[in-house]
């Protein structure tokens, strides 16, 4: 055996996807221990909400995963909701169900693309970077903000869809799928990308339950199991839709299922628009200073990365006593360890990749 | 006199690769933009022609970073070393039928070997930065661009064998178009491992920006930076000028003045082939780029040769 070689990867490095840290010893080019260092954005997130309003953390939910700030907005608001006992105007749901999955369109064109920019294929990235731009910019229409939307608020969602919104929504679904196609034959139907992806950090189905993965990191190693099916919340009951699964459990396969759920965003957006009725879009009556009785309440919902849980105590005053996010970046992260050992250098930023980790969510 | 003459042809072979590498940056940024879905440079001058314009002083005036721990005397000079192999090189090729600024009888053994010098440039450099991922890259490099150059020089040999001769200006003289589907093959070879040898993608593994930032130039900022990119610019299109010269019969089917823009021509789409291959596939893994070259390009080539030599004998 060689002299073993440490490298820093990161925090500041092309791949990292944000600001991680990875510690890697290498065998010659072979990865034999790889280490995360999480905490270099570490904001302190659940703490300063200790001191601010029920209404002034939703701002502060934005910066979690801040590729997709619809769903720490939405998990947080079922939390309040749940503490306070608010019921939320059916035409609100419709709304959070369109925005939340288009946002699960614009993480995972981000997620897809940064596997096209790992491995080298800087095209796809840019494609799939144009549907992204898409999507932000329906919410720009939306709510005037391309990255913290500060949407969903409790009881509701902060303003109506405005005028023309929903013919322009329909315009993007009607040729998402396609674009999708041709992604797929451009980055996954590759000979390269296949030899680069397929059989690289390959997770069991086993391995992906006991360290607690979820989202498409688990459902890419064939665990079925999707928030919106098996533990419905909101609207999404109403809703035909199918979960995509991988077989092999493979960066290929986390990455690839992606872009199917993508297609099936468009189906539920789709049904959404068509079952879209007029009405109230928060609810009445509701206080300017929320201050729930004492107790807990945890809500979770399947955002791009996982299940994504927000823990909420209250003590009766306007203020949360404490509040925790369940991140399914951070759970999902820990499996790099156990899924780059063995692999090259190449492949650990492969796999990294494929994990689609967001930083602010994984240091909050 | 030589000592004058070899002067001016130096700072002619050093113009011409840094005017070339300047529109072959403005290029490239309109082939990428034309396939990535996006515009490309189109605010300073035509076309965003003078964007280089720009750039260049940009380099110029960029400060030299030196790392503390670097080799210092060796940090500095290797890029003269990556960039004036290719240079060099350039001397041999027949831009019309009878005329290469060099005419010499080995020139297709010097176009093939002198690059190779810039190998030891890169590792040096590499070596130099005293950097982690400056050294893993200049490692993968040298693996790979000495890998390389066997099936690169056999496909070339392909062609040498058809005419009989190493005088690059023989070997345009002697070509017939039959020679083009008799050695594609050949030229495919040529090409794929040419773009391996100038380290670009996908086979940019020594630089591999997702993995090793820049590799083995991670350090070099400024001119010294520019060198490398140069270089690079340098080898592609000394690579297209030679593979049109050679497997597309230079100057054919016109001579003169006429021939050499035909030539021209003919080297620019084959810039864009190597551009569009960069622009359209992902990177390979460090291993699947040497089975590739030593179990797929190799034999090939050998197999290429052996068909020449049948038709050679059964003609």
């Amino acid at each position: 055996m060689t002299e073993q070689t440490i490298v820093n990867i990161g925090p500041s490095h092309p791949s990292t996807h944000g600001v991680c840290r990875v510690v890697v010893t290498l065998d010659g080019e072979i990865v034999t221990h790889a280490e995360p260092i999480i905490g270099h954005l570490h904001r302190g997130i659940e703490k300063m909400a200790e001191n601010r309003t029920y209404l002034q953390v939703v701002p502060l939910t934005d910066r979690l995963d801040y590729v997709g700030s619809m769903y720490a907005n939405w998990a947080y608001c079922r939390a309040v909701e749940r503490l306070a006992g608010i019921r939320v105007p059916e035409r609100a749901e419709y709304i959070r169900v369109i925005v939340c999955e288009l946002q699960r369109i614009a993480s995972h064109m981000m997620g897809i693309g940064s596997t096209g920019a790992d491995t080298g294929a800087f095209t796809a990235f840019m494609y799939a970077f144009a549907q992204r731009d898409h999507v932000v910019e329906l919410f720009e229409a939306l709510c005037g903000a391309r990255l913290t939307y500060n949407y969903v608020r409790p009881g509701g969602v902060s303003m109506d869809l405005p005028e023309g919104w929903v013919e322009k929504c329909r315009a993007f679904t009607a040729q998402h799928p396609s674009a999708m196609l041709e992604l797929d034959r451009l980055l996954f139907g590759n000979v390269i990308a296949r030899a680069r992806l397929k059989g690289v950090g390959v997770l069991s189905a086993e391995d992906a339950v006991a360290w607690g993965a979820s989202g498409p990191t688990a459902r890419g190693s064939g665990v079925d199991w999707d928030l919106r099916r098996d533990d419905p919340y909101s609207v999404y009951p109403r809703f035909d839709f199918q979960v995509p699964l991988g077989e092999n459990g493979d960066s290929y396969d986390r990455a690839r299922i992606r872009l199917w759920e993508c297609v099936e965003s468009c189906k539920i957006i789709d049904q959404a628009l068509d079952q879209l009725e007029p009405g109230l879009v928060k609810a009445e009556g509701l206080p300017r200073l929320l201050a729930p009785r004492p107790g807990d309440a945890y809500d979770h919902i399947e955002s791009a990365r996982g299940s994504l849980g927000v823990y909420l105590v209250s003590d009766g005053t306007p203020r949360p006593y404490r509040m925790k996010v369940r991140s399914p970046a951070f759970c999902n992260l820990a499996l790099l360890p156990l899924l780059a050992e063995g692999h090259t250098l190449s492949d650990l930023v492969v796999i990294l990749g494929s994990l689609d980790p967001v930083f602010g969510e994984v240091d909050r | 006199m030589t000592l004058l003459w070899g002067f001016l042809w130096g700072v002619a072979a050093v113009a011409t690769i840094a005017g070339g590498a300047i529109l072959g940056v403005w290029w490239e940024r309109k082939v990428s933009a034309r396939i990535q879905m996006r515009y490309g440079p189109q605010q300073i001058g035509p076309f965003g022609s003078l964007q280089m314009i720009a750039d260049v002083p940009k380099l110029l005036f960029k400060e030299d970073i030196v790392p503390a721990l670097a080799d210092k005397a060796i940090f500095k000079y290797a890029p003269l070393f990556v960039f004036g192999p290719v240079a060099v090189s350039m001397v041999v090729i027949p831009f019309t039928a009878g005329w290469a600024p060099l005419n010499t009888s080995v020139g297709v053994l010097f176009f093939l070997a002198v690059p190779s010098i810039e190998v030891i440039a890169i590792l040096l450099s590499a070596w130099a930065s005293h950097n982690t991922l400056s050294t893993l890259g200049g490692l993968r490099a040298t693996a790979q661009m000495i890998s390389y150059e066997v099936p690169r020089s056999l496909a070339v040999l392909a062609i040498v064998l058809l005419a009989g001769s190493l005088r690059p200006l023989d070997v345009v003289a002697a070509w017939r178009w039959w020679w083009m589907p008799l050695t594609f093959v050949a030229f495919v070879i040529y090409f794929v491992a040419s773009i391996a040898e100038m380290n670009r993608g996908p086979f940019d593994i020594p630089e591999a920006e997702s993995e090793l930032v820049a590799g083995y130039f991670a350090d070099y900022s400024g001119m010294r930076w520019a060198s490398f990119m140069m270089a690079e610019y340098g080898a592609m299109i000394a690579a297209s000028l030679f593979g049109a010269a050679l497997f597309f019969g230079g100057g054919w089917p016109f001579g003169g003045a006429l021939g050499v823009i035909t030539l021209i021509v003919k080297a620019i789409l084959i810039m864009t082939a190597i551009m569009w291959v960069k622009w359209t596939f992902p990177r390979l893994r460090q291993d699947q780029l040497m089975s590739f070259c030593w179990k797929a390009l190799t034999p090939l080539a050998l197999v290429q040769l052996v068909v020449v030599g049948v038709v050679l004998v059964w003609l």
